[in-house]
């Protein structure tokens, strides 16, 4: 999906921020949202890291860029806890209605019903071997794909459509598009490809630069290069 | 940005109550131990760090046979420093990206945050930030001179966008006036920005200079 998540590429955010000293958590709940992502784990609502990725790029898009990286999570692990029959929305609701927030703020999480099957991991990691070959080898040319998902993809906006070139392969990985959604795990090969940044961002565009994406097979096809 | 600051601190309170709500009923239900908060601010507050990439490159710079295996094949080389990634740790497949006199590296996640947690530690808020994932791979040149880094124009300009589990470390150039260091006084130098890219390190003054 293009939600507000894939902001490659996209204008209007302003110049950096950088905090000096920066502490690892600035306030106790954000540690605390990161202790209940391990909890929702244990308790079987996550499945696996590309369903939680989607659960976050799920969230309402307003609070995916207010409520900062742990408030984002925050979003998805209520999602997930929903989806997964442990909490409802109501409760939620209410309990933090008890605790002083007002009726009508913002609610981050956007649990589907029903939801996608709660599927994890076949085996450790997310490396898979593969029995068929490499469709692409390295150096060669290539093009994303133009189609768009409506669910989970690692295939960013800013490279849809685009002139690539193979500069590593790396074996078969869990295919995150499926993943996601319980659909299993179908292990696809993973490359690293190299765009140029002018066939990304046009004639004007910072010289020199080459952006590099850890694609996956599906995302590919061959591209004939002009003699 | 200071203008922004009322705004951040109320949209803070909203997530803040919001946590607050979902841990006292995970607590009710008995699906998050009450100790667990106060282990993860120990464990990810203190324990990792970036230090374990600054060991990493600082080898690299010491050993010639290491910087070699290390861009080979990073997580086998973290591994040789007893750096393994572990539930969360995201080390399935380290690539070590080496800057030189002619290449300049720089890592980012546009569509999440992924991040070499093992060797770096948690990120740093700005490379979560909406600002740097969104410009880093349109305007890397840009970026890099709000970091105070300026890249000649001659020099190539990689960035490295995790869109899969493979995660990123830069290798710095080791900077000059450090002959003879031992690997923990090199490893002292290298601050986490530099391997993330958007720093590098500066040559140390000479003796007397």
């Amino acid at each position: 999906m293009q939600g507000i998540h894939d902001l490659g590429g996209r204008d209007g955010f302003g110049l950096l921020e950088v905090e000096k000293d920066e502490p690892a958590f600035h306030h106790r709940w954000e540690a605390a949202v990161f202790a209940m992502m391990f909890a929702a784990g244990r308790a079987g609502a996550t499945g696996n890291s590309d369903r939680f990725r989607h659960a976050i790029e799920r969230i309402d898009p307003a609070a995916y860029l207010e409520d900062s990286y742990y408030g984002r999570w925050l979003g998805g692990l209520e999602t997930l806890f929903v989806e997964a029959g442990l909490l409802t929305q109501e409760a939620i609701d209410e309990k933090a209605q008890r605790l002083g927030a007002p009726a009508d703020a913002r609610v981050a999480s956007r649990p589907q019903s029903p939801p996608d099957p709660i599927v994890g991991y076949e085996a450790s990691g997310c490396r898979r071997d593969l029995s068929t070959e490499p469709r692409f080898a390295l150096g060669d040319a290539v093009q994303t794909t133009l189609a768009s998902s409506a669910g989970h993809t690692r295939l960013p906006a800013y490279a849809r459509g685009r002139p690539g070139r193979i500069t590593a392969q790396h074996g078969g990985w869990v295919f995150p598009d499926t993943h996601a959604h319980g659909a299993g795990e179908q292990p696809a090969h993973l490359y690293t490809v190299a765009f140029e940044g002018q066939d990304l961002w046009g004639p004007g565009s910072e010289p020199g630069v080459v952006v590099h994406l850890d694609l996956f097979e599906p995302y590919l096809l061959p591209r004939k290069e002009a003699p | 940005m200071s203008h922004d600051h009322d705004h951040d601190h109320e949209t803070l309170s909203g997530a803040a109550l919001r946590a607050e709500a979902l841990e006292a009923l995970l607590l009710e239900k008995g699906v998050l131990d009450p100790s667990e908060v106060d282990a993860v601010i120990a464990n990810y507050g203190e324990r990792v760090g970036p230090l374990n990439g600054a060991r990493v490159v600082a080898r690299a710079w010491s050993d010639e046979a290491y910087r070699q295996r290390l861009l080979a094949d990073g997580t086998a080389a973290a591994a040789e420093l007893d750096i393994v990634g572990g539930p969360g740790g995201q080390m399935e497949r380290l690539v070590v990206v080496e800057n030189s006199s002619t290449v300049h590296n720089v890592v980012v996640c546009t569509l999440c945050s992924c991040y070499p947690w093992a060797l770096l530690g948690l990120p740093p808020r700005w490379y979560k930030d909406p600002a740097y994932r969104s410009r880093v791979v349109r305007e890397p040149r840009a970026v890099l001179r709000e970091f105070g880094l300026e890249v000649p124009a001659d020099k190539a300009l990689k960035v490295w966008d995790s869109s899969a589990e493979v995660r990123y470390l830069v290798l710095p150039e080791r900077p000059e006036g450090t002959e003879g260091f031992s690997e923990e006084q090199l490893a002292a130098l290298v601050p986490r920005e530099a391997m993330i890219g958007v720093a590098v390190l500066k040559a140390l003054a000479g003796e007397g200079a």
